[in-house]
């Protein structure tokens, strides 16, 4: 059993509570221990930056160096988080004065970071270690061609870590075709659905995830999977809001990879925190309870792709 | 002699310091605003904006919108011929600006960015409900409705917590934001 340190981030705790339940749910079932950090704190998402890199690095760094002490590799769903204990890590090996004054810092809680572990997201971990053939084997329920639209988001992918495919990669469809689910092609899968200008730039922010939404419908989508807890409050909690600000009619679960990957696991909706959606999941349960809804088309799409 | 630097100048240093890539191998080329998802909503596209750096145009630049508006998605980064940190620049004339009480009138990024770092150092970790007032007021009548009828929808489903989340050793987390920020007021005002 391979172990890694678990670090949820803010949002898992309450607003993304069913993401945090179906990724340890998962980890379960896949044979993974995640341990979760002691007494973590926020990773500083994107508006800290904008204030202090110094501070973000420092936040972001304490994780690491809990992550640290118990020796193990930090894993975190949250693709905001992830992108900031990614580069925090970089950076902290690149610039040893930049450690050495961090790390004074650090003193105060006890810790020291050094640079000895290495960060991932959930997604990586599924896919990379566990891997995709693995998983496969593992699936219990299929997902009954369920139409699912992996959704890439922008942190995952970019900023870029190495030479990686940044313009079209392919393993999250691959995770979605191993639960028996039809991963949907759609142009926008690595477009930036708004969700941190939320709060600061609302028309820009519902006018590209109007824009997101409709290309994944427009290819037949019946629901879209993501790995960020920014794009599913953007994409599910303001639908309603967006609908109403185009007068559209999405009606369009989103779910997090691990919720659809966990019933396919043979995990019941309960253990994976369904139920707390405000677009309603129960379509995409519905279809993959009853096999013979499996050959019908998704009830969303507007033409068939050429 | 005159000495001081120039707007470019001092921007291109901020980089430097930073880990950031200089602006100055900018070719001009446009990939960048091509590719900005949000680029409709900005006065000036990115690539305008690394120009007017360039000409030392520091009233026109922090005048903009533009660095208010990039949503740190980094697709401008990934497809740069000349491997610029775009996204790095945005927040660097974000922070410029902060550091000179220098930006555009209306927008809620500056205050939203200074309310977001005292919650945390309130409490170790991010709550929702906090941020409300930085923004709210900003939408209008219709919008504030919309606004609490999602956020109802959220509560009902258990989504929004109703007490701040706090970390345990929070008095060793302050005195290690005390080591960066030094006697600061958000620090002050924090506690």
């Amino acid at each position: 059993m391979k172990a890694y340190a678990y670090f949820p981030g803010c949002s898992l705790e309450k607003m993304a509570l069913s993401y945090h339940q179906s990724a340890l749910e998962c980890a379960r079932r896949l044979d993974l221990e995640f341990q979760e950090l002691d007494d973590w704190n926020c990773c500083g998402t994107t508006a800290y930056f904008a204030i202090d890199q110094l501070l973000s690095y420092t936040l972001s760094a304490r994780n690491l160096a809990l992550a640290e002490k118990k020796k193990l590799d930090m894993v975190t769903p949250c693709a905001g988080c992830y992108k900031n204990a990614y580069f925090t890590n970089v950076t902290l090996k690149r610039d040893a004065d930049l450690a050495e004054h961090i790390n004074e810092a650090l003193k105060e809680d006890d810790l020291h970071y050094a640079g000895t572990n290495q960060v991932y997201h959930l997604l990586e971990v599924f896919c990379n270690d566990v891997g995709v053939q693995e998983i496969k084997k593992r699936v219990t329920q299929s997902l009954n061609s369920l139409r699912v639209a992996p959704y890439y988001g922008c942190q995952i992918v970019r900023p870029r870590k190495d030479h990686e495919e940044v313009e079209n990669p392919r393993y999250f469809e691959d995770l979605i075709a191993a639960t028996g689910a039809t991963p949907v092609e759609y142009q926008l899968k690595m477009r930036c659905c708004g969700g941190s200008l939320l709060i600061t730039s609302r028309k820009a922010a519902f006018s590209m995830a109007r824009n997101l939404l409709q290309n994944a419908m427009d290819n037949g989508a019946a629901v879209i999977a993501t790995a960020c807890p920014m794009c599913q409050v953007n994409l599910e909690c303001y639908q309603q809001q967006i609908n109403q600000e185009f007068g559209a009619r999405f009606s369009v679960p989103i779910l997090y990879f691990t919720q659809l990957l966990g019933l396919a696991l043979g995990a019941s909706p309960k253990e994976l925190g369904f139920g707390s959606e405000l677009v309603s999941a129960s379509a995409v349960l519905a279809q993959i309870r009853n096999k013979e809804t499996s050959t019908t088309q998704s009830p969303y799409i507007r033409h068939a792709t050429s | 002699m005159d000495t001081r630097p120039t707007f470019y100048q001092e921007i291109t240093n901020m980089m430097y310091a930073t880990h950031g890539d200089p602006i100055s191998t900018c070719i001009q080329c446009g990939t960048c605003s091509g590719t900005c998802p949000v680029v409709e909503f900005m006065d000036h596209t990115p690539r305008d904006l690394i120009g007017m750096i360039r000409a030392d145009l520091k009233d026109e630049v922090l005048a903009s919108n533009t660095y208010w508006y990039c949503a740190s998605c980094f697709h401008c980064n990934v497809r740069c011929p000349a491997h610029i940190d775009i996204a790095d620049l945005m927040y660097t004339l974000k922070r410029y600006s902060i550091w000179k009480n220098q930006y555009p009138e209306g927008l809620i990024g500056p205050t939203f960015a200074e309310t977001f770092v005292k919650m945390i150092l309130s409490g170790g970790r991010s709550y929702e409900p906090v941020l409300a007032p930085a923004y709210i007021f900003n939408y209008g009548l219709q919008g504030f409705l919309n606004e609490a009828l999602t956020a109802t929808g959220l509560l009902l489903k258990g989504r929004i917590p109703v007490l701040p989340p706090r970390i345990k050793r929070l008095d060793n987390f302050r005195r290690m934001v005390g080591h960066i920020i030094p006697a600061s007021n958000l620090v002050g005002e924090a506690k």
